[in-house]
């Protein structure tokens, strides 16, 4: 149920905030008074070889519209990272990639949203194989009740990827191994899942999708739940990553865009208002509002 | 003036303490500097000085009210003729009845001269009494105002102490639940080693017949007892087993149903209804279960051959399953609500549909509230009694046929303790050790459950 209330809770959390900003002139101000400011999106939303294309898009909660008109491209074997203030709809837009937002009754997404030449939101499109190829990592570290090799294993399992135990094996030590956990957990595979430290629990979420063997994996601030240590160990991780996967990323922490991703998206109040260039997005944002995002002015 | 009236007044002169408290502190706040410089908010001293009055005057008014009677029937029955006294103590009771009865109704035709004399006596007894309660209460209760009053300063720590004074209430609330416990388990203990003393423990638990019967004379026909408990437990098993088989599955599923997958419109309807069901009165069930279900079943069996008979431990089983199913369903659906929605996204994240999840993540993980629910559900079905009488019926057969008719413990200790009985005869002792088995058979239960949940406690967090 938490999860269903969140983006709803986060709008209005953000509607309060513009209401205090009536009373005393603040960050929020300017970012009420900006909301006129975004036009179209600026920089390069569009990608080269897109693995994923996103055009147009609308989301809705009940009457509420959480998504402006968003187009953008995920290029292939790219890391994209979402930024922007609490409640502008990164994540919601995130969640639409693999249609994670299925599980809120009240949300709906119109536009066009294509993994390659899959209609993801098409009315027939079944979300299993959808997911299969779009994996997901939340927020919190969820692990299943169960042993690490069970939690990682049973993405393969419920996809019927393997006809016997060896190949599993071998599934669940590669995974573990490309999420740098397999030294860590070689000995206590059948230890539960739950008993790792946060970090590592991360990690073997991350296992745990790639075991699918995903092509593009979706990553919602996977590390504002973790110590500085292991948001290392992850990062480094997303880099590894990238030479095999597409990697879409919301994140809170502006260095974190910075260090893992290719291009930065930054979102504002439901609109998308500059994707460039990670460097250039850091170093010569293109429109006011991204800079006075990154230089702190709100947020 | 009774007892209860002295209480009252007494509660209400303790209220009184309360602002008497508050007052005096004020003044010492006043006199300190303002409210500031006292220890405590004003209506901690108010407490204060009422828990302290209270307490003791209370424990005193208890006190006497325990001892004297006692005291003062005693001290009448020595001035009694030494005929009187020379009497059996059954007699001696009732002469004293008659003499508290011509102290509170006056005398009537029959009573002798000297229990007219003793009446008397006792009334003024009486008076006195409780004229000497009043003194003592109140000069109690001055002596500690006075104290309190005297030794209460601007840095008396009111909030400690009334906060400990808050504590030790609701550890006494906590340990009536306990004590009482306690005071039933040794009841029973005590009557069932005399049960023990007559028929010996290895018989009761072991015999494979049970027929309470104790001859009144020895010369009696059929007089010879048998207390094997054996087919007792065994159709309580048989019982509980047939209701455990309807309610679990049906249980669980309408918990899911309800957690997974019903529109809350839904679910905010259909659960209260559900849980409708654990509000009937189980003599409601009882006779649906006698006189529409049994016979239904015995007819059914008699169109494909079988016979039934018209009490069967299937018709009791099958109404006592559906009436704990609201049990389980309430408490699975509870503990499958609690699981975290994460766990739920991290499953569909992987792309598993909403049954797998279900199966695979949300049972397992909801797993030792499911079974602490089902242990519930089977302590209820094994402790049921009015069904099992009426649908069931009385005949003690050691069977494994759930056509047959069977009885329970329970319902064995309800036939035995029914109607006028003799307290010494083991037929009516064995009521006790019954029930002791089924006190120590319902705590074991009662403990798995516990070693279960605590085993998966830490599962998902």
């Amino acid at each position: 149920m938490q999860a269903v209330n969140t983006p709803i809770q986060e709008n209005e959390k953000l509607n309060a905030n513009t209401n205090e900003a009536e009373r005393k002139p603040s960050g929020a101000e300017q970012m009420n008074d900006s909301a006129a400011k975004v036009g179209k999106t600026v920089g390069k939303p569009f990608a080269k070889h897109p693995k994923m294309t996103m055009r147009n898009v609308d989301v809705f909660y009940g009457d509420k519209q959480a998504i402006h008109d968003v187009s953008l491209d995920i290029g292939k074997n790219e890391v994209v990272a979402m930024i922007g203030p609490s409640g502008c709809g990164k994540s919601t837009f995130l969640r639409c990639l693999n249609r994670m937002n299925d599980t809120i009754e009240i949300c709906k997404v119109s536009g066009e949203i294509k993994l390659e030449e899959l209609d993801v939101y098409h009315p027939k499109q079944d979300v299993v194989p959808l997911r299969a190829r779009v994996g997901i990592v939340f927020q919190k570290p969820n692990p299943f009740p169960k042993s690490i090799y069970d939690n990682v294993a049973y993405g393969p399992r419920i996809h019927g990827l393997v006809e016997r135990k060896t190949d599993l094996d071998e599934i669940v030590e590669n995974s573990l191994r490309r999420a740098s956990l397999w030294e860590e957990v070689k000995d206590r595979l059948h230890a539960p899942g739950t008993g790792l430290s946060g970090g590592q629990q991360q990690r073997l979420c991350i296992a745990r999708t790639i075991a699918v063997s995903p092509e593009v994996i979706l990553m919602d601030e996977p590390c504002s739940a973790l110590d500085p240590i292991a948001t290392a160990k992850i990062e480094e991780l997303i880099t590894e990553l990238s030479e095999k996967f597409t990697i879409a990323i919301v994140t809170h922490s502006m260095q974190q865009a910075a260090r893992v991703s290719h291009r930065t998206a930054y979102f504002h109040m439901g609109k998308l208002v500059e994707v460039n260039d990670t460097k250039r997005v850091f170093t010569n944002p293109e429109h006011e509002l991204t800079e006075a995002y990154i230089t702190g002015r709100f947020g | 003036m009774d007892f209860s009236q002295i209480f009252m007044v007494m509660a209400a002169t303790i209220a009184m303490t309360f602002f008497l408290g508050r007052f005096r502190a004020l003044k010492l706040g006043q006199a300190a500097g303002g409210r500031k410089s006292l220890n405590s908010l004003p209506a901690y001293y108010g407490s204060l000085m009422a828990m302290w009055c209270g307490i003791p005057c209370f424990i005193l008014l208890a006190l006497w009210m325990a001892f004297d009677d006692v005291i003062i029937s005693q001290a009448i029955m020595q001035e009694l003729p030494q005929a009187v006294l020379a009497l059996p103590d059954s007699e001696r009771g009732l002469i004293f009845n008659m003499i508290s009865n011509i102290a509170e109704n006056g005398a009537r035709a029959g009573a002798e001269p000297y229990m007219v004399t003793a009446a008397e006596r006792l009334q003024s007894l009486r008076e006195t009494s409780q004229l000497i309660l009043i003194a003592c209460l109140a000069s109690l209760f001055l002596i500690i105002m006075v104290v309190i009053w005297a030794r209460m300063s601007a840095q008396t720590r009111a909030r400690v102490q009334v906060e400990n004074g808050f504590k030790w209430l609701l550890l006494i609330c906590a340990s009536i639940a306990i004590f009482t416990t306690a005071g039933i388990v040794f009841s029973v203990l005590f009557e069932s080693i005399r049960f023990f003393q007559s028929v010996p423990i290895t018989e009761f638990l072991f015999g494979m017949e049970w027929s309470p019967q104790m001859a009144i004379r020895s010369d009696q026909v059929g007089g010879s007892g048998a207390f094997g408990a054996v087919p007792l437990f065994a159709g309580t098993l048989l019982i509980s087993l047939i209701a455990m088989i309807i309610a679990v599955p049906a249980g669980l599923m309408a918990a899911i149903y309800l957690s997974e997958y019903a529109r809350p419109a839904v679910r905010s309807t259909v659960k209260p209804l559900l849980e409708v069901l654990a509000g009937i009165p189980t003599v409601v069930y009882g006779f649906f279960a006698a006189l529409t279900v049994a016979p239904f079943i015995r007819d059914t069996g008699g169109l494909i051959g079988l016979s039934v008979s018209s009490e069967s431990a299937l018709a009791a089983g099958l109404v006592m399953g559906i009436m704990i199913i609201p049990f389980v369903s309430s408490l699975s659906d509870d503990v499958i609500n609690a699981v975290p929605q994460s766990l739920r996204d991290g499953a569909y994240g992987l792309g598993a549909t909403r049954s797998e999840t279900i199966k695979q993540v949300v049972i397992p993980a909801a797993l030792p509230g499911i079974v602490g629910g089902i242990l519930l559900a089977v302590s209820r079905a094994i402790g049921e009694t009015m069904i099992v009488v009426m649908a069931a019926g009385l005949a003690a057969n050691l069977t494994a046929n759930p056509l047959d008719s069977v009885t329970t413990v329970t319902v064995q200790i309800v036939t035995l303790l029914v109607g006028d009985q003799e307290f010494n005869s083991p037929k009516t002792l064995s009521a006790f050790a019954l029930g002791l088995m089924l006190f120590t058979i319902t705590l074991v239960l009662n403990y798995i459950a516990l070693l279960v949940v605590k085993k998966y406690r830490e599962q998902y967090e």
